[in-house]
């Protein structure tokens, strides 16, 4: 009954709605703002699993250790990736500023296989852990690593499938306004992921591995 | 709230103008930036892999200044973070955030050290009080 009565109006919110939101009345860096919110509050994530692994990193349970377990040239080889994918992507912002979309193109993708080197990389260490029994239930100090390492590692997945959007996007539509935009967003994902990787490879790695 | 509003409808005309030409970057910054941080990179892991120091509260120390200093890096030259950008308002919510980091960090690393400091030999000394 309430259906029926609504059904007419509920038809035409929406209708109105597209209009006001084809309008161009966009404050203006509005979304590069809001992106930056949502980065730091991505930030507090990080933090409480970065806190959890302070708490519990040195909780063996009589398990292996960082010391035993971490292959520091598998991450050394992993953090030059992600290093280098930093300044790939700021060749693409620059090509961009050029209008460039060719450049623009080919340096996204150039991030986004230092991007997938990466996660390649990741995931051979992950498996080998699990193979060699530890896996996230073994100990706690496993569990508050595979917790944050594994986060950072989905979120660097999301940039990737990210890149591949947007270099289609850019593809078919070229360097307009809208995929400007969203080249900078991306563009603060990207490096806020190697931020992170900075907090990863020094409290989780190095540290963990001293005596 | 009301001035982001107001500045928006400020600059609501100008539907040519792009926000992402607003951001000034050039190969010389991200050079500049790449180059510090591949050192701010390369003195940890030596350090670490060289097995520099015996002292592990020193080194632990030690790396998270050197971590911290290539976290200010990336931020100025990569992310272009300054105090002018989007009015303040993103350094504004970076300070913020970076105070409930610090609470969040240190009140968790300092209570649950305590717990364990104050928990643990009570357990163990239960376990061997009792049969």
């Amino acid at each position: 009954m309430s259906d029926t009565a609504l059904h007419p109006n509920a038809g035409a919110v929406p209708a109105h709605r597209y209009h006001d939101m084809a309008g161009t009345h966009h404050p203006e860096n509005g979304s590069l703002l809001g992106f930056w919110l949502y980065l730091l509050s991505d930030v507090l994530i990080f933090a409480a699993l970065f806190a959890a692994y302070g708490v519990l990193g040195r909780s063996y349970a009589a398990g292996p250790s960082g010391a035993d377990l971490f292959d520091l040239k598998l991450i050394a080889i992993n953090t030059s990736l992600l290093l280098v994918s930093s300044i790939t992507y700021g060749f693409a912002v620059i090509a961009m500023q050029k209008r460039n979309v060719a450049g623009t193109m080919m340096w996204l993708a150039a991030t986004g296989l230092l991007g997938v080197g990466f996660l390649a990389l990741e995931l051979y260490e992950f498996m080998h852990l699990i193979h060699q029994g530890a896996g996230p239930q073994r100990s706690a100090f496993l569990t508050s690593f595979f917790a944050l390492v594994g986060t950072h590692g989905i979120h660097v997945a999301f940039g990737v499938i990210w890149l591949v959007t947007l270099i289609v996007q850019i593809k078919k539509h070229g360097l307009v306004v809208a995929n400007r935009r969203r080249v900078m967003c991306l563009s603060l994902f990207w490096h806020f992921l190697d931020v992170i990787w900075i907090g990863v490879f020094t409290f989780v790695y190095l540290m963990g591995v001293l005596p | 709230m009301s001035a982001q509003h107001n500045h928006g409808n400020d600059h609501g005309h100008h539907d040519d103008h792009d926000p992402a030409d607003d951001v000034h970057v050039s190969v010389k910054g991200y050079v500049t930036g790449f180059i510090l941080a591949v050192v701010l990179t390369v003195i940890p892991f030596w350090l670490v892999m060289g097995g520099v120091f015996t002292d592990s509260r020193t080194a632990g120390i030690v790396l998270l200044a050197i971590g911290a200093v290539q976290v200010v890096v990336h931020m100025i030259y990569f992310l272009h973070m300054n105090t002018k950008s989007e009015g303040g308002w993103n350094m504004l919510a970076l300070i913020f955030t970076l105070v409930i980091l610090v609470i969040l960090m240190a009140g968790s690393l300092w209570v649950m050290h305590h717990m364990n400091a104050n928990m643990m030999p009570h357990s163990a000394h239960d376990m061997r009080v009792r049969p």
